[in-house]
């Protein structure tokens, strides 16, 4: 289904782009604007984020840094501080409910039963003062789900499911004394130890050697086989998404700029940002000496261009550009991309990506 | 077991050499307690570097690259062991030959925050080298810094503004700028990209090749990604636990690598070039460097290890032209 001709691509195309039953859908992420209020006044960090996932789907999240993955994340979470985080706009739904709607309380609930998240560095986001067995001891008490004697008893059954080596004696020990990929594993036995039906890994090894990554990533396949939870995988890493999620969303500037099956993604890039990053990642390709790269950096969030977020560093744009000032053509083709941000269009099934260039030369054909 | 040749270094026309390097540090054995005990950085490393070449280390963190790219410019000095540069024994220079000889070797740090100095102008940064060693002053400094800085990719105007008013990038490339500004012929790059995005590491890393066509300076390309080594570098070192697990030619060693730990490491890198050969998860985690296992440092997570790992330490030998191992089974 290819939208043709002038028809505006519809608002909600991120939304609706698997054939399904509406009710089935885990998570609707709906226009999620968040702004920030900084001494130079108020910063946009989110500009209309839209996407949605299926109970047991995979997503990852993928950007440089400052691009709002971690924004997102923590909006589904409703873990930002207000002030000075404000929404502006859009709203998360989750297994049918508003979850901006939901009283603190119930969210509470929410948080660790139904949605639990890891983050990147284990040791900051510990009790430094606690030992790993009572920490996620803990989530069951707090949750008033056993007794203490019984909720130590399940800690040490989930640092086994864990597969942390020796669990009884590890329970008592404190982070400091455990090695960066033991820690994750008590993180990742805290977030999955109430069965949540979603799990948010924030750049889960990031912090981690490449072999102990591998480890942490086993461990995350097997026990999203094991409780049957959907994923939402922020990541900066190319290569963790490319492995591991059934559906990626590239992230600009606040935007989710192209989103498409995993492999459709790395087979076929259509935003011009996501084909310079895959292209410029050095090691894959052992031919060419000289990477292919995207020149400039990513702007401040406070002073972004109007206009498409991309088109300062987009080749199409400055080509279109230099044609149009030398007098090669007499109309600038591309005057769109410094005009509107470009709306998500929908390429092929599922494959969606937001850029003027490519619309007008693969979108109306 | 084979009867190969061990590895030696090859001093002929080398830049750089190192024999038999050993480098432990003192540490505290606990936070409350006197007893210092000696972290075993390097432990007896043997590589060589020939001139315009770039040579990757590549290792995960503790396995001792970083403080192998310190004892190669004289950064620190071994316990035991001989570095040699452009043939001289390092350890023996003092005075005016020593600084001669800094003038050579130079380093790119990772982190472009905290290795600028934010109260320097950026222009007194660049040209610290020729004012010390007495090349420029003044208004030639300045005028020799504005070039450079547009050979880096910066504009000439840079040389008036503070670290603090450029991104992560383009502080890499005040780094960088800095490090070739007397010519050396050898420069350590300590994880220089990996502190930037993919898009700007891509810059950066086309940077330092074009600099190195040009100048012919040879690169100790220190990394924990084996994507940047396998894209820069001539000759790969692969290191664990303070020693060289495997050793040879870059594109041999990752198409064909030898080694069960340079094996697991590649299997374990995501998309490097295409789908891995073998999936291989290792068991355990990276050995403490203050009482790093007996025999093969690998032993306590090598899925091939027998009895006689834990024993015998294997020697780096000769496992086919060129390509070196140290394991007693390949």
């Amino acid at each position: 289904m290819r939208a043709g001709g002038n028809k505006m691509p519809d608002k909600d195309a991120l939304v609706k782009h698997i054939p399904g039953e509406e009710t089935q859908r885990l998570l609707t992420v709906e226009d999620l604007s968040v702004s920030f209020d900084t001494e130079k006044g108020s910063v946009r960090a989110l500009f209309g984020v839209s996407f949605s996932m299926d109970a047991g789907e995979t997503i990852g999240l993928v950007g440089e840094s400052g691009c709002g993955k971690t924004i997102t994340a923590l909006s589904v979470m409703r873990l930002l501080a207000s002030p000075p985080a404000k929404m502006d706009g859009g709203r998360i739904l989750f297994k049918g409910r508003d979850l901006f709607a939901l009283p603190e309380k119930r969210m509470c609930e929410v948080r660790g039963q139904e949605i639990s998240m890891i983050f990147q560095e284990p040791m900051t986001s510990m009790n430094p003062v606690l030992t790993v067995g009572e920490q996620v001891a803990e989530v069951f008490t707090a949750h008033g789900i056993c007794g203490k004697k019984e909720a130590a008893e399940r800690a040490v059954e989930w640092l086994r499911k864990v597969q942390m080596p020796d669990p009884e004696r590890r329970a008592k020990e404190y982070p400091h004394q455990m090695s960066g990929g033991m820690r994750q594993r008590a993180m990742i036995a805290m977030a999955l130890a109430l069965s949540p039906s979603l799990l948010i890994a924030d750049e889960p090894t990031t912090a981690l050697d490449v072999t102990i990554q591998a480890q942490i990533m086993a461990l995350l396949r097997e026990m999203r086989e094991r409780e049957r939870m959907a994923v939402l995988l922020i990541t900066h890493d190319l290569g963790v998404v490319h492995d591991f999620a059934d559906r990626t969303a590239i992230m600009y500037l606040g935007r989710i700029v192209e989103m498409a099956p995993t492999r459709e993604l790395f087979a076929g890039p259509i935003h011009p940002y996501t084909q310079g990053l895959l292209a410029s990642l050095p090691g894959a390709s052992q031919t060419s000496r000289v990477l292919p790269s995207i020149p400039g950096t990513v702007p401040d969030l406070a002073n972004v261009p109007p206009g498409c977020p991309f088109s300062p560093r987009c080749q199409h744009r400055q080509a279109a550009m230099k044609r149009f000032l030398s007098g090669e053509t007499s109309t600038d083709e591309l005057r769109d991309c410094d005009r509107e941000d470009p709306p998500a269009f929908e390429f092929s099934p599922g494959h969606l990506a937001a850029c003027h260039y490519q619309r007008r030369v693969c979108g109306e054909s | 077991m084979s009867g190969n040749a061990v590895y030696r270094p090859d001093a002929n026309e080398a830049l750089l050499t190192l024999v038999n390097v050993y480098k432990t540090f003192p540490v505290r054995a606990s936070f409350f307690s006197a007893e210092e005990v000696r972290v075993r950085a390097v432990d007896g490393v043997s590589l060589s570097l020939q001139p315009g070449k770039t040579l990757g280390l590549v290792g995960e963190s503790g396995c001792g690259k970083s403080t192998m790219g310190k004892l190669a410019i004289r950064l620190l000095d071994p316990d035991s062991g001989t570095i040699r540069f452009e043939g001289k024994d390092m350890a023996r220079l003092a005075g005016e030959e020593l600084r001669g000889m800094r003038r050579r070797m130079q380093i790119i740090f990772q982190d472009p925050y905290s290795s600028l100095n934010p109260r320097m102008k950026v222009q007194d940064i660049v040209g610290e080298g020729w004012f010390v060693h007495g090349l420029a002053r003044g208004r030639e400094l300045r005028d020799k810094a504005a070039l450079l800085l547009e050979r880096v990719g910066l504009t000439a105007e840079a040389r008036n503004k503070y670290p603090h008013e450029f991104s992560g990038g383009q502080r890499q490339r005040i780094g960088i700028a800095r490090a070739i500004a007397l010519s050396p012929r050898l420069i350590v790059a300590d994880e220089p990209v990996s502190a930037l995005d993919v898009s700007v590491q891509a810059q950066i890393l086309n940077l330092l090749k074009g600099l190195q066509e040009e100048y012919g300076m040879a690169y100790l390309f220190v990394s924990h990604d084996l994507r940047v080594i396998r894209h820069v570098s001539d000759h790969v070192a692969v290191m664990y636990s303070g020693k060289v697990m495997e050793l040879g030619p870059s594109e041999e060693l990752f198409s064909r690598p030898s080694h069960p730990y340079t094996r697991s490491l590649l299997s374990a890198a995501p998309m490097l070039g295409g789908a891995p050969a073998e999936h291989i998860v290792l068991s355990g985690d990276i050995p403490s460097p203050v009482a790093p296992p007996p025999g093969c440092r690998f032993h306590t997570r090598c899925f091939r290890a027998r009895k006689f790992c834990s024993e015998c330490s294997p020697l780096l030998r000769e496992v086919a032209p060129g390509r070196f191992a140290a394991c007693h089974f390949v």
